[in-house]
């Protein structure tokens, strides 16, 4: 009774904050309403009793890429005006074919059923007495540890690339030079200076930069600020 | 009615799912939104996952919906890299100004 009229909450506010997302004038609002609606979702994944899953979907989504969509909602300096030409030109459209997508979807709906051995197709039946989140540790690592390798993987070259493409090179960027730090050679020389004679006779002293210029006395400006 | 099943999340999820193509189909414009709107495709597909996942009792549809959790996390981080990249070059985000390849 109470999961019920919760679920109903739930999905009314994920439907509407999605319709939100997409209809809204400003995409930092967008953006807003998007984590408005992965918070409902993932409160759509508690009621089913995927706990594990609704936490990550916090964690991941809200924390990281709502927050990454804002920052680049923020960073680029766009007019939003002129983004919202040809919103209703291309709304019959969309509407058509969303409506055509929806109708086909209550048809599967309508007329799909289960398989009548549906309980002996299932990979891994949940097991009982044993929280969701070890459930999914028990097979995550286990059943399916090159699928969680290949999706570490494919996070590490999503990070990867999206270093590499915003990295901006600066000309005054110090970059290691690994030829020539393989080409050293790995002994040290001890030098043993005379006594008494210091160490700039053995030339192993490192020469000092050139002086910088001097700083421009304060006053010269004329005191225009 | 109040009892939950799997033909509510499936009803959520295909209404999300029509909204996100829905949402592609009008911000034709917004590269942005556009992101926007396949994040939330993903979320309903996600959805139902679990919904199928709670309901047959197995936990590969959880497993798999973490895999799409992901694959999205990563698809977001480098659309959002080009589109940052493609902002500095050319000044716009529009999509009809991507026309670089039409010829």
């Amino acid at each position: 009774m109470i999961a019920g009229l919760a679920f109903y909450l739930f999905a009314f506010i994920l439907i509407a904050s999605a319709v939100m997302v997409v209809t809204s004038r400003n995409p930092v609002y967008s953006v807003l309403y998007l984590i408005l609606a992965f918070f409902n979702a993932a409160a759509l994944f508690l009621i089913a009793g995927a706990e594990f899953l609704a936490m990550i979907l916090v964690i991941v989504y809200v924390g990281a890429v709502a927050v990454l969509f804002l920052f680049v909602v923020m960073m680029l300096d766009v007019d939003f005006v002129r983004m919202r030409e040809g919103f209703q030109r291309y709304l019959p459209v969309g509407a058509v074919i969303g409506g055509i997508l929806f109708l086909e979807l209550l048809l599967v709906l309508g007329a799909w059923r289960f398989a009548a051995d549906v309980g002996d197709l299932r990979l891994s039946p949940t097991p009982e007495g044993v929280s969701n989140t070890e459930a999914l540790g028990r097979i995550i690592y286990t059943d399916y540890i090159y699928l969680f390798q290949a999706s570490g993987l494919i996070l590490l070259v999503a990070m990867i690339g999206a270093i590499v493409l915003t990295l901006r090179d600066k000309p005054t960027a110090r970059r290691q030079n690994v030829a020539e730090q393989m080409a050293r050679s790995a002994e040290v020389v001890m030098a043993q200076p005379a006594l008494g004679a210091g160490i700039r006779r053995e030339e192993i002293l490192r020469r000092l930069p050139p002086p910088e210029k001097p700083a421009p006395k304060p006053g010269e400006h004329g005191g225009h600020h | 009615m109040l009892t939950i099943g799997l033909g509510h999340y499936l009803t959520v999820g295909a209404i999300l799912f029509v909204l996100g193509v829905l949402g592609i189909f009008m911000n034709r414009k917004n590269v942005i939104v556009i992101l926007m709107s396949v994040e939330l495709i993903l979320l309903a597909v996600n959805l139902n996952f679990v919904a199928f996942s709670a309901q047959l009792g197995d936990l590969t549809g959880q497993v798999f919906a973490m895999f799409i959790l992901t694959v999205a996390a990563a698809e977001a981080a480098i659309g959002l890299a080009i589109v940052v990249i493609y902002y500095r070059t050319r000044g716009t985000i529009e999509v009809d100004d991507v026309s670089a390849l039409k010829g």
